[in-house]
């Protein structure tokens, strides 16, 4: 032990080597603990490093406000309806006009009592039925975006971390889900199950029905990004060090790996989010999602249809709402990729 | 510690004594080209071709070679990073050439590695207080006085203020978070510790403190090193012994001094004469060997000595015939047939046709 049979420092043809003082080396953390102006430097994990990136992002923020106030609304849709003595599905005969069904005031019916009108035929509140519709698309958008993301990743980080015949198997599957005519498969199931399965029926069932489609052919998405990601973090020499110092497989994945994987998770699933409203409202539209006389955004566009010309009020408002909604998750999503990742820019 | 006695070739100088600590014997490592959807073997990258060497309790062995001529693999080897495919590595007499993870676990401690790219080699969402407390973690280990005093130990030991315990690697410099990472290997105490080119990615400046953070740790805790780098002045600077690699071989052994002084090796020569002088008088004054061509690939290395397709003192001999790893002095193994500061093995020899 300790056989040192030479002076340390530069000697003969050493170039690297050159003899710091103790001092010297001592001192190099202060001074980085020190800023410019002797101002103490806060230390900062990568996610506050993120959240002040992601707070100068105006229209970010704006967007994230948006998708706060949207989440509000629907979670207290009913509240508000019963606070504000609304009801999505009484009818007003007295505003319709009988011989033509459409709304008989101007703009579809607007006043103080109905701020966004009524709707034709029947005159129901026209806000009471966006508000109604809120919760049922957001509802169905997150729940199957966590479906998606629950499958997505474990499959995905599965793949990538075995590789092999684990990962050839995995992604053949997602081949197969991606091939899946979805649309058909939805009308299908749902005009299958319309009169009632597992036990539920009625509004519950559509919505579950809702979100397994959507939520079960949309994983591979999420499956091949976490999976992609998951290849290139095995890679880092983190993970070998880890399995130099005897980390099990498990160890690896939820302690290494996973950490890493948060940031491109959370951001794909709110770009996951609108689009999946958007598939919702899609199937409603076609009339294997929510049924009426049940309020969902789809549906309300889907009986617009046939009022377009006569009374563009209708379509306009449920349209509207799908709109900024999808706009306002979107702007988020892009604002968190942007901070989360800033090298994706 | 059982066997003592000297295999094969006599090795050492030094401390002949003492029973190695590493012995590798005839060390193999090919990566299996595939082709086609049945994954048939159509080759193989002899990334590593049969290497013998020791490393001795407290001495520094130094791996140099270049790019590509499987020191890293032999690294990861020796580590059981990778899964040899042939030959036997042995820690402290004990055969861990295929030893189930299970199994190897124990070993881990004893054996630790220091990366090269000290940007990678940290995970970027962990604090530093958990990189350097994970082997703790992952051994089972519950060190005196409580797992953060012992981390804020080790990181004062590197050199790193205890106040960094909760901060994230990318807050600091690369020679920072090499010296982190050097705590997280000295963590548990090991015997032998692997360095993959453990400077070569920082600058000239910080090299100089790492390396000699080294040196002052291995005499403090009387730690054993293998240190792989292409740098021949930082391997100067460190090393006891030095193996030179060459396509997967190791092409020459010796201590620090005989080999420096008294290279015997063509491409061990040829690799000296390429270190920067720093004096413009004898820059002039030196003949620099400069060697034609590139490295063969180690798909389909050339047949008998790997060097002799850039060899100048090449014959028949070479050609047909594999030179062993011998000792032609006390500590000072050579595989050539024709050496440099040495009786020539094959003087009569026919000139090679092809150079």
């Amino acid at each position: 032990m300790g056989r040192r049979r030479r002076p340390r420092g530069v000697k003969g043809t050493v170039t690297a080597p050159i003899e710091t003082t103790g001092a010297a080396a001592e001192a190099q953390p202060e001074a980085v603990l020190q800023g410019v102006e002797g101002k103490k430097i806060v230390g900062r994990s990568l996610g506050q490093i993120a959240w002040l990136r992601f707070k100068r992002d105006k229209v970010a923020v704006a967007g994230a406000i948006v998708v706060i106030l949207l989440i509000l609304v629907a979670a207290l849709s009913r509240p508000i309806q019963s606070w504000l003595g609304l009801d999505p599905n009484s009818p007003n005969r007295d505003l319709i006009d009988p011989n033509t069904t459409l709304p008989s005031g101007d703009f579809g019916g607007m006043s103080w009592d109905h701020p966004l009108g009524v709707d034709p035929k029947f005159g129901r509140d026209l806000f009471a039925r966006v508000l109604e519709g809120s919760w049922v698309s957001l509802i169905v958008a997150f729940g199957a975006t966590l479906l998606s993301v629950a499958i997505g990743t474990v499959l995905g980080v599965v793949a990538g971390f075995y590789r092999g015949r684990v990962d050839s198997l995995i992604s053949r599957l997602m081949d197969v889900f991606l091939a899946f005519p979805l649309l058909l498969f939805a009308i299908a199931i749902s005009a299958s199950l319309q009169g009632g399965a597992f036990g539920l029926e009625g509004l519950p069932l559509h919505i579950s029905v809702l979100i397994f489609v959507i939520g079960f052919f949309n994983w591979p998405y999420m499956g091949r990004i976490v999976r992609a990601q998951t290849l290139s973090l095995r890679e880092r020499e983190f993970v070998d060090a880890a399995r130099g110092m005897g980390a099990r497989g498990p160890f690896i994945l939820f302690r290494e790996l996973l950490p890493n994987l948060v940031g491109p998770i959370i951001v794909y699933s709110t770009l996951l989010i609108p689009s999946n409203i958007l598939f919702e409202a899609a199937l409603s539209f076609l009339g294997v999602g929510i049924q009426p006389p049940q309020a969902s955004w789809g549906g309300m566009l889907n009986q617009a249809v046939k009022y377009y010309e006569v009374d563009p009020q209708y379509m306009i408002v449920p349209g509207l709402a799908i709109f900024i909604t999808v706009l306002a998750f979107n702007l988020l999503g892009d604002g968190l990729r942007d901070a989360l990742d800033p090298r994706s820019r | 510690m059982t066997e003592t006695e000297e295999t094969g070739v006599v090795a050492g100088t030094t401390d002949e004594s003492a029973a190695p600590l590493l012995r590798v014997r005839g060390l193999v490592r090919h990566f299996p080209i595939t082709k086609g959807l049945l994954k048939r073997q159509v080759g193989a990258v002899q990334a590593v071709d049969g290497i013998d060497f020791e490393v001795r309790p407290g001495e520094t062995l130094g791996v140099v070679g270049e790019s590509g001529c499987g020191k890293s693999t032999m690294g990861r080897l020796i580590t059981r990073l990778d899964e040899p495919t042939g030959g036997t590595i042995e820690f402290e007499g004990r055969d861990i050439t295929h030893l189930p993870p299970g199994k190897l676990r124990p070993m881990r401690r004893d054996v630790q590695m220091i990366f090269q790219d000290p940007y990678g080699s940290l995970n970027p969402r962990h604090t530093i207080g958990g990189i350097v407390g994970t082997p703790f973690r992952l051994q089972g280990v519950e060190p005196e006085g409580g797992l953060k005093k012992e981390v804020q130990r080790l990181l004062e030991l590197v050199g790193l203020s205890p106040e960094h315990y909760n901060r994230y690697p990318h807050e600091f410099s690369g020679g920072q978070r090499q010296r982190i990472g050097i705590a997280r290997a000295l963590a548990l105490k090991p015997k032998l510790v692997v360095a993959d080119e453990p400077v070569s990615a920082l600058d000239v400046s910080i090299q100089a403190q790492v390396v000699n953070l080294m040196d002052d740790l291995q005499d403090e805790l009387g730690l054993t090193y293998v240190i792989i780098a292409h740098d021949l002045s930082v391997i100067r600077h460190v090393s006891d012994r030095i193996a030179v690699m060459y396509l997967g071989k190791i092409v020459e052994l010796a201590d620090r001094k005989s080999l420096y002084e008294a290279p015997m090796h063509p491409y061990t020569k040829a690799l000296l004469s390429a270190v920067p002088v720093p004096d413009p008088k004898r820059r002039t004054q030196r003949d620099r060997i400069l060697l034609k061509g590139d490295v063969p690939s180690p798909i389909d290395p050339p047949s008998g000595c790997r060097f002799r397709t850039r060899c100048w003192k090449a014959t028949e001999v070479c050609a047909t015939t594999e030179p062993p790893l011998v000792a032609l002095r006390t500590g000072h193994e050579v595989a050539c047939h024709h050496p440099e500061n040495a009786p020539d093995g094959a003087r009569d020899d026919e000139p090679a046709k092809t150079a």
